[in-house]
């Protein structure tokens, strides 16, 4: 049983066919990479399953619960954890703070409770900042606690998108193109970071264009071409595949 | 930090005695900053920290003063009984009216905000039900009574009105400091990666409408009692302008910010009143200044502190 199943999921914009009949599996406790060109659809199938668009046709299965039609924030509770290609921070708030976002879901105080600073607020807050601050000292981000988010470097930025979707407890977490920004050498620290994310036991799809960080880490592949699933396979399968070598790895710029 | 206490410290000690040197007129005048800056405060939640223009909120303002009004002429409720009710039928107004445009943005929110207001005046105007009077409104609204003392003189409505802003900023400033405070600010930075985040961001945009219109309506209890007669002209779209600048002016989010704001937009007319026609010009001025130099406001609030190192004790000791 697929941790995550995705069966004949099917998005169009205007007349564009962003996905198109894509169907895969995601078994529990696995890395699984999502390739393909720029405009394949990559970012549309993880809007898809992280509920910002609705599909037009398909399911999405999660842990036996349809994602299809809930809310983004209804399926970060169920547990799934996103982050986004384009860094979406919370630019003027605390690093801590942004960590925080992540916790919201798992925390359940009132405007009451908290008005009366009643004795279970305030448990519940110093859990959560001890929840913020480890993930906070696991992607490495410790001594920047009380920075703001915006005065974060580039990479920094992206690895504190990563303690936010971690900080919701997910059993699946989607990153778009993490690696987008980075430099070699935080690219190698993202590699060991994403490894460990995996030793918790939480499932990672992602999406990268970085084909050696994919090729270390993924278990799976899958390949997206004009949005429909062209190839699925392990990275030895996918890289000898003919119409991938086609579609994306061999082929330069025309 | 502990600098800024004490002088809150000194000057809530000053205000507290300013009853004692000031006449009734300026003492008024400082109940008049007391009514406005809580109905900031309350507009603050929606405006400065969930970051949603909303310029509607005399309308829940007057719901508040319609109810404890027509209660208490028609059915002899006492004033403080009201005040609860007030709240809570502004409350449910607002969840009402607030539902269906919660999604708005920006100006499209402005200008249906605006509209509300409108709509409620209008309503009023014309004598909805048969129970508000029309234009001329309600006269003969009762006095609160505490302890079996009545509230009528400018000094006693003076202590009535800052206890009650005494006891809304403290409220206020804990909730300011909690999971539902940071949930606003994650709205109105981003609200597509709070909502991405786990956050229930319509939700959380109608609990701020909710918790801002039930003291608005409570407010608005305060103000009928106080003034004795209302009428729909107290309660017109430049109202809510007047609550938005103050919140604006002040500092978006900052509860002494939202203050000082009263006391300058409230309380400086009535200090230049023989300039009289210039000093909206000279207001208008003002503000347009401020938004270019200070863009944030006077006072913009202080980044929220967590006592890390306390957790991180904690943590190793678990
Ligand atoms: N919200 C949208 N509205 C219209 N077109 C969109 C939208 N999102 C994506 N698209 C289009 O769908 C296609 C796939 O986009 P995307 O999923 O972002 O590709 P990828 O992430 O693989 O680069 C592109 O042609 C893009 O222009
Ligand atoms: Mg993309």
């Amino acid at each position: 049983m697929s941790l995550l199943s995705v069966s004949n999921l099917t998005k169009s914009f205007g007349g564009l066919m962003a996905v198109n009949d894509v169907s895969f599996g995601l078994e529990q406790g696995t890395v699984m990479g999502l390739i393909g060109p720029n405009g394949a659809g990559k970012t549309t199938v993880f809007n898809l399953i992280t509920g910002n668009y609705r599909p037009d046709a398909g399911e999405i299965m999660f842990d036996e619960q349809s994602l299809v039609a809930q809310s983004p924030h209804r399926i970060v509770s169920i547990g799934v954890a996103r982050t986004f290609q384009t860094i979406r921070l919370f630019p003027n708030m605390e690093v801590i703070e942004n960590v925080l976002a992540g916790c919201h879901c798992r925390m359940h105080s009132g405007i009451f409770a908290a008005m009366f600073r009643l004795p279970g607020q305030r448990r519940e807050e110093q859990a959560s900042l001890r929840i913020a601050l480890q993930e906070l000292e696991f992607v490495g981000l410790t001594d920047q606690a009380t920075n703001k988010a915006k005065n974060l470097s580039y990479g920094n930025q992206r690895l504190l998108e990563i303690a936010r979707a971690l900080a919701s407890q997910p059993k699946l977490i989607i990153l778009d193109e993490p690696a987008g920004g980075m430099n070699a050498q935080e690219t190698a620290d993202l590699v060991r970071l994403i490894k460990e994310i995996r030793a918790r036991g939480i499932t990672v799809l992602l999406i990268e264009h970085d084909m050696s960080l994919v090729m270390r880490i993924c278990e799976q592949i899958i390949v997206l071409e004009h949005g429909a699933l062209i190839v699925q396979g392990s990275p030895e399968e996918v890289q000898k595949n003919p119409r991938v070598i086609e579609a994306y790895l061999g082929v330069d710029e025309d | 930090m502990k600098k800024s206490y004490i002088i809150y410290a000194v000057m809530a000690l000053v205000l507290s005695f300013s009853p004692f040197f000031l006449n009734p007129y300026w003492v008024d005048v400082l109940n008049n900053i007391g009514l406005y800056a809580v109905l900031a405060l309350s507009l603050n939640f929606i405006l400065g920290h969930a970051g949603m223009f909303h310029m509607g909120h005399a309308a829940f303002f007057a719901v508040g003063a319609y109810v404890t009004a027509i209660l208490n002429t028609m059915y002899h409720v006492p004033i403080i009984w009201l005040m609860p009710l007030s709240g809570i039928v502004a409350a449910v107004f607002a969840a009402i009216v607030a539902r269906p445009i919660i999604h708005l943005r920006g100006d499209y929110l402005l200008i249906v905000t605006i509209g509300i207001v409108e709509i409620v005046r209008i309503a009023l105007v014309n004598n909805i039900f048969g129970v508000t009077g029309g234009s001329n409104g309600i006269f003969g609204i009762g006095r609160p009574e505490i302890f079996g003392l009545v509230i009528r003189r400018p000094h006693q409505f003076f202590y009535y009105i800052w206890i009650f802003l005494a006891v809304t900023v403290f409220l206020f400033r804990m909730l300011e400091d909690s999971r539902f405070g940071r949930a606003l600010n994650y709205i109105k930075e981003d609200e597509l990666a709070a909502e991405g985040s786990g956050i229930d961001t319509v939700h959380y945009k109608l609990i701020a409408f909710v918790l801002g219109a039930f003291w608005a309506g409570m407010v608005g209890n305060i103000y009928a009692s106080k003034m004795m007669i209302i009428s729909p002209e107290s309660f017109t779209f430049w109202e809510s302008v007047l609550y938005f600048s103050i919140v604006i002016l002040g500092g978006s989010g900052s509860i002494p910010g939202v203050i000082l704001g009263a006391f300058l937009i409230v309380g400086l007319p009535e200090v230049f009143r023989e300039f009289s026609s210039a000093r909206m010009l000279i207001f208008g001025a003002a503000m347009v200044i401020m938004m270019i130099f200070r863009p944030s406001g006077i006072l913009p609030p202080l980044p929220r502190t967590y006592k890390l190192d306390r957790v991180r004790k904690g943590g190793s000791q678990a």
